[in-house]
């Protein structure tokens, strides 16, 4: 099973499980979404469950709280997360602080989707990954998957989940695993344990880190797209790290990364988004103050450029074998 | 010094006039209010329809046929404070003194929150004097349980509905029996029980929440509506927009209000577009029935509330009702509107003041006196008093009794995250240094809550002075 696949497998075994959760959106109707996540559920499940929105993010987040409010469990899309932009306030200052406001009285089980990063010739307006808006937000939960697997347990975490939580899909890998060589044949999700989706439900809790695979010469944190190119990229050059794919950026399994970064004693940080006030940044101060006296080296960073996503440079962007090579040579050189 | 950098300058800058001679410059327009202050106020450009005069179109026409009344008014109230014309609601006169006395009460609070900010029991306050009509006939056209996304100057709603004045008070002090904990600014309430949903600050947010809630209830095949307030000048908010096209979209069981008091704290109305068109003539262009409603006469504010809420409630869709007003007092007790607009404005406004035309319709009627309407006075005061005792037993802000302020950590999640739990530890542990005459006293609850748990409990272990 695909990314989408899964995706549209958590829906349908959440919409089945439960008739408060509706899917709303740009186009997710009876055309079942661009990316066709919502496939074949409006005719399952009905207009008044599965409806198309006007092109509005604004009314889109901001009817999703009022329906919240209502006692529903909202799962509206946002067609690309470069579109999140325009209901920022609705997710930020009331979404994500219902509950605070109102000491309980109110809250906001919403699971925002959106296809998020690079790697599909999107363009500036079609690439952008602004997890660390969200995850600098109080009260909102950001959750990434790496595999088809984990996309239908965490998203069916996600909708269960009592918060407000932003589910961003990695569309570079929707179809299948990406080593990060542009210019090599596309994988599929069939031969790959992650491809490995099980009937009916089951759920992956929000706050838990995977680990992609074990090792003993330094720790790799990542998420989405960039658990698999780490992967390939370690693997090529024959390095024994240990890979942590984060799957939830906030609340973040602090613990999983204190006891993989005590081991090995290095520590990479991976993402494809803009590097100044990055994920990562947080990521390498939290290392730095819970784990120095373990570090044998400097933290290593490895990102995207502080530009927007360029279309006809888009592999010259993205964080790719080259950048991360020389980030892991570098580690292994002190 | 020769200047290098003008050629420069002048390619990047913009040019400062159009080349082309034959043409007239083009003129920017910013609107200027019609007095300012130490100017005599000038309301000729104010038309006021004849009470009676606008037609009462049936509550499931098509939103078309309301459409020419959105450039009239709803009046019901006329010359002789007599009911007269098709939107008179024919209330009976126990109705009118119940709806006279709530207005009443509103402004009895009103006047002693304002007073207790100046005594420095609060931060802040917001009246609604001259808006009581709006929230409170409007409170009485709803069901008891349709649902209101509230903006900050309906506190006339949950007077109407008989939320009790000491939690109101308790949350304008923020002390230890404010059910929100202390962490609303004051008049920002959250009253689920009561159909109340929690105030936000950031304007117009709560209308595509309202229309939202609305879609909800229709969803799940409900008879509750949602109506939602907003003030005119944050109508030219996108929210404003988003909702209007979602409620003609779904037809949403909702009924969007504008109050247009003509003054969005300094900025008068024509920064919203009033100069161009009414507000409730913007529902036609989203193919909603729209309806402007004098809201200084409580007879049409109900009337209107009621027509738009008995369509909602039949699936005949939204509707955006303008309610023409004017704001009495400043925006809030940080504002000086005598910096602004002129002083005589308010006593000249030509629409009177709401609970006087209705206490005069009711005396007019005969059901209803001068000594009543000053007793009436006296008790709502004597009410308010009450409450406000009752509530400084718990505290008034900065010297009294507050929640233990580890509940700052909750509510942010469900559960208490790992980085909230060592936060809340460095807050305690901070305690110690920055009050050290509380060390050693008994701390009870000091390990924050998860939601869950619930945590409304008051507080027991905070001293005075706490915070400062």
């Amino acid at each position: 099973m695909n990314m989408i696949e899964a995706i549209n497998d958590a829906l349908d075994t959440m919409m089945g499980h439960d008739p408060d959760v509706v899917v709303f959106g740009e186009d997710v109707g009876y055309f079942g979404g661009v990316f066709r996540a919502s496939a074949n559920l409006q005719k399952k499940y009905g207009k008044s469950r599965v409806f198309d929105t006007p092109i509005n993010e604004c009314g889109i987040i901001g009817a999703a709280v009022g329906m919240a409010a209502y006692g529903l469990r909202p799962v509206p899309e946002i067609q690309f997360a470069d579109y999140i932009y325009p209901g920022l306030d609705q997710l930020i200052s009331e979404a994500a602080r219902l509950r605070y406001r109102s000491a309980g009285e109110f809250t906001a089980p919403i699971t925002v989707r959106s296809p998020f990063g690079g790697g599909i010739f999107g363009g500036q307006t079609h690439s952008q990954s602004p997890e660390a808006l969200f995850t600098h937000v109080s009260g909102l939960k950001t959750v990434i998957p790496a595999t088809p697997h984990d996309a239908k347990g965490l998203l069916i975490a996600a909708i269960e989940d009592n918060d407000p939580v932003i589910f961003l899909e990695p569309k570079r890998i929707y179809n299948g695993p990406f080593d990060g060589y542009y210019d090599r044949p596309s994988k599929t999700w069939k031969n790959h344990e992650g491809g490995q989706v099980p009937e009916g439900y089951y759920s992956i809790p929000l706050g838990k880190a995977r680990t992609v695979r074990e090792g003993a010469a330094m720790t790799v944190l990542a998420y989405g797209t960039m658990v698999h190119v780490a992967e390939s990229v370690l693997a090529e050059k024959g390095v024994d790290a240990e890979i942590l794919d984060l799957r939830t950026l906030w609340p973040l399994d602090i613990e999983a990364v204190e006891k993989s970064v005590e081991k090995t004693g290095k520590c990479l940080v991976i993402h494809e988004a803009t590097r100044t006030s990055g994920f990562g940044a947080e990521l390498v101060s939290l290392v730095q103050e819970r784990c120095f006296y373990h570090l044998e080296a400097p933290i290593e960073r490895v990102t995207g450029f502080d530009t927007p996503y360029p279309h006809s440079l888009e592999w010259a962007y993205f964080p790719g074998p080259v950048r991360i090579g020389e980030a892991v040579d570098r580690l292994l050189k002190d | 010094m020769a200047d290098d950098t003008a050629p420069i300058r002048a390619m990047h800058g913009a040019p400062a006039a159009s080349a082309r001679g034959n043409l007239p410059p083009l003129e920017l327009h910013v609107p200027e209010p019609h007095s300012r202050p130490g100017e005599k106020p000038d309301y000729s450009w104010l038309e006021i329809p004849e009470a009676g005069s606008l037609a009462r179109p049936d509550e499931a026409c098509p939103a078309s046929e309301t459409w020419a009344g959105t450039l009239g008014m709803v009046r019901v109230l006329d010359e002789d404070n007599r009911a007269v014309g098709p939107w008179d609601p024919a209330l009976d006169p126990e109705t009118l003194r119940r709806m006279l006395r709530t207005m009443a009460l509103t402004r009895a609070f009103d006047d002693r929150m304002y007073r207790g900010q100046r005594q420095g029991k609060t931060s802040f306050y917001m009246k609604s004097t001259g808006e009581e009509a709006i929230s409170v006939a409007g409170a009485f056209a709803l069901a008891a349980d349709d649902m209101v996304f509230p903006s900050y100057r309906q506190q006339g709603i949950l007077i109407a509905r008989g939320y009790p004045l000491e939690e109101m008070i308790n949350q304008i002090y923020s002390n230890r029996g404010d059910r929100l904990k202390g962490r609303q600014l004051p008049i920002m309430y959250s009253a689920r029980d009561y159909g109340f949903f929690t105030i936000s600050g950031n304007l117009a947010t709560q209308f595509p929440q309202a229309v939202g809630w609305a879609m909800a209830s229709a969803i799940k095949g409900d008879t509750r509506i949602a109506t939602s307030f907003v003030g005119e000048g944050s109508s030219a908010e996108g929210d404003f927009h988003a909702a209007m096209t979602f409620a003609a979209v779904y037809n949403a069981p909702v009924v969007l209000n504008v109050v247009n008091n003509q003054w969005a704290i300094s900025s008068y109305s024509g920064f919203a577009g009033a100069e161009r068109t009414t507000f409730a003539a913007r529902a036609a262009g989203y193919g909603v029935a729209g309806l402007r409603v004098d809201g200084n006469d409580t007879l049409a504010v109900y009337a209107a509330m009621r027509w738009a809420a008995n369509r909602a409630r039949a699936n005949g869709g939204p509707t955006l009702i303008e309610y023409f007003t004017y704001r009495a007092e400043g925006h809030s007790t940080s504002d000086d509107p005598s910096a602004y607009r002129s002083a005589q404005e308010r006593e000249e406004w030509p629409l009177g003041d709401p609970i006087m035309r209705l206490a005069n319709h009711l005396i007019a009627l005969g059901e209803w006196s001068e000594e009543q309407q000053s007793e009436m006075d006296r008790e709502v005061a004597e009410e308010v008093r009450t409450a406000t005792k009752q509530a400084e037993r718990n505290g008034v802000l900065g010297h009294g009794f507050h929640h233990p302020f580890h509940t700052m950590f909750e509510d942010v999640f469900e559960e208490l995250p790992w980085n909230l739990e060592e936060q809340a530890a460095q807050a305690i542990r901070e305690r110690e240094i920055k009050w050290p005459e509380r060390v050693g006293q008994k701390h009870s609850g000091d390990k924050p809550r998860t939601s869950a748990q619930g945590s409304t409990e008051s507080a027991n272990e905070d001293g005075r002075g706490e915070g400062q």
